[in-house]
């Protein structure tokens, strides 16, 4: 569904991807790891149409988006949804008019049914009654949750999650791991994630891509990655470990 | 040598890019206004913003004013016998200058900071690339309706500085200096004229337009820091100013 290739992308003067060849397989959940100011958010960015490549191209489905604008990206992204980081929730809405907003504005919905559909996701993320918080009011991990119940309410076929466990504690980040998840199982949209959470993205990951020196040094199944013998990319995963933490709701 | 030329080359060869970057900023919002859906819910609440919320510090600014151009306008005329005159000489500064440069002016401080710092802390907690991945164009839904209250706003502004102002010089000139009311209304009344009501618009429109183009843009392109969004927001008002004064200079000249 999705696929990079040959992907360069210079940021300041500086080579961050240098060739990238990715295809992330369809209701999927890929996780792309690496090291710090690799470029793995600029890649995620990449496949929305965020950020354009200096050489290469980025498919969606049988779209090539590297070049479009306006409408014509606004058509491919339709199909997509993102977690940022921050949770990216608009300030000035509470947190119910910001899981409506893509609903009011995009699809235009007014009535009840906004209401419902909002009720429903924010239950499903764990928000229930919390609807008239303001972002501002919101702890990191149910700010995380509502840019997820935004993510979901306009059920959408891809969802990128942009480091979506950083910032909280190890608690929080595995329930937030669990309920991406959880979602992942239910609704069947294909997920890529960008995470540092070594051990516990291999308990939740159907594939594990890495990024090293602007390019993909290894994509396989999460089983298959911790198999590597690649010696660079087992010190990387060895100093977290190498098995999920118990519990989690996929198992290695 | 070579070197000074080379830097002073790349500095206009940036200044020439950011001109075209500002340029097509603009034509891209108003095009984006052209197309459905139209968002007039925006529009209204980012004229309440520019326009309404600045009432109180526009009318206050037009009160002291036209006081203080009574003031100074009574004692000028006493020496050739003319307070008379005041009436007219008050409206017409108030009219023609004042009222559009300096509510512009309180605008920019008011409304036009406001404006870059809302939409800088969006580009920094990207919530403008939020919108991008929900498909709406946050030119269209963020940049357009404040462009648009920018230039609704400003005239309306203006209309109310310029009465507030000519009323602020009755207050001082003929209830304090002693300005025979009759002749103080009668000199407003005949020496305004349509065409400088009209300049009076024109330059409002266009002040607006500079005020809430230029603010915009400068939080829309804000660098991803704290230190960013400061450089922004002091660009945003001191360009915006100097836009307005240089604007006031280029569409008095093609007035006269």
């Amino acid at each position: 569904m999705i696929k990079l290739v040959g992907v360069e992308k210079k940021l300041g003067g500086q080579s961050v991807l240098q060739g990238v060849d990715l295809s992330i397989p369809v209701g999927k959940l890929t996780t792309i790891i690496g090291r710090s100011g690799e470029g793995k958010s600029v890649l995620l960015k990449h496949m929305i149409g965020l950020m354009q490549p200096d050489r290469g191209e980025v498919w969606v489905g049988d779209v090539e988006i590297s070049r479009l604008s306006g409408t014509l990206l606004n058509d491919v992204r339709k199909r997509f949804a993102m977690l940022f980081q921050g949770a990216a929730l608009f300030d000035s809405l509470s947190v119910f008019e910001n899981v409506a907003f893509p609903l009011r504005e995009k699809l235009r919905m007014k009535g009840p049914e906004v209401g419902r559909r909002v009720e429903e996701k924010l239950e499903e993320v764990g928000l229930a009654g919390m609807g008239h918080k303001f972002p501002a009011e919101l702890s990191g991990g149910m700010r995380k949750r509502a840019g997820l119940a935004r993510a979901l309410v306009m059920e959408p076929e891809i969802i990128l999650f942009d480091e979506p466990t950083t910032g909280l504690d190890p608690l929080m980040a595995k329930s937030i791991h669990d309920l991406i998840v959880t979602m992942h199982r239910r609704f069947g949209f294909t997920a890529v994630m960008v995470s540092h959470q070594i051990p516990e993205i291999f308990g939740i990951s159907d594939w594990v891509a890495m990024l090293r020196k602007g390019k993909i040094a290894l994509m396989a199944t999460a089983a298959e990655f911790q198999r590597t013998t690649d010696p660079e990319i087992q010190e990387f995963i060895s100093v977290g470990g190498t098995v999920a933490l118990p519990g989690s709701l996929v198992s290695p | 040598m070579t070197n000074v030329i080379e830097r002073l080359g790349a500095w206009a060869v940036i200044r020439v890019q950011e001109m075209g970057r500002m340029l097509l900023f603009v034509l891209s919002a108003f095009a984006w206004l052209l197309r459905p859906p139209f968002r007039f819910h925006q529009i209204m609440k980012q004229l309440h913003f520019i326009g309404y919320r600045s009432t109180f510090v526009v009318v206050l600014t037009a009160g002291f004013t036209g006081m203080v151009l009574a003031l100074q306008g009574y004692y000028s005329l006493r020496k050739f016998g003319s307070e008379g005159l005041l009436g007219s000489a008050v409206a017409l500064s108030m009219i023609r200058e004042l009222g559009p440069v300096l509510a512009a002016l309180m605008v920019t401080a008011r409304a036009g900071s406001a404006m870059t710092a809302e939409i800088g802390i969006m580009r920094i907690t990207e919530q403008i690339d939020a919108l991008d991945t929900m498909a709406i164009n946050p030119q269209q839904y963020l940049i357009a309706p404040k462009l648009v209250a920018g230039v609704l706003g400003v005239p309306l502004l203006v209309a109310i500085f310029d009465v507030v102002g000519i009323y602020g010089g009755s207050l001082v000139g003929v209830d304090l200096l002693g300005v025979s009311e009759g002749a103080y209304w009668n000199s407003v009344e005949s020496a305004v004229e349509w065409k400088d009501v009209y300049g009076g618009i024109l330059k409002s429109v266009t002040f607006g337009l500079i005020v809430s183009w230029v603010c915009c843009y400068k939080g829309f392109y804000t660098r991803q820091s704290a230190e960013g969004l400061g450089s922004a927001t002091t660009e945003a008002v001191v360009l915006s100013s100097v836009l307005i004064l240089v604007g006031d200079y280029v569409l008095t000249s093609l007035l006269l």
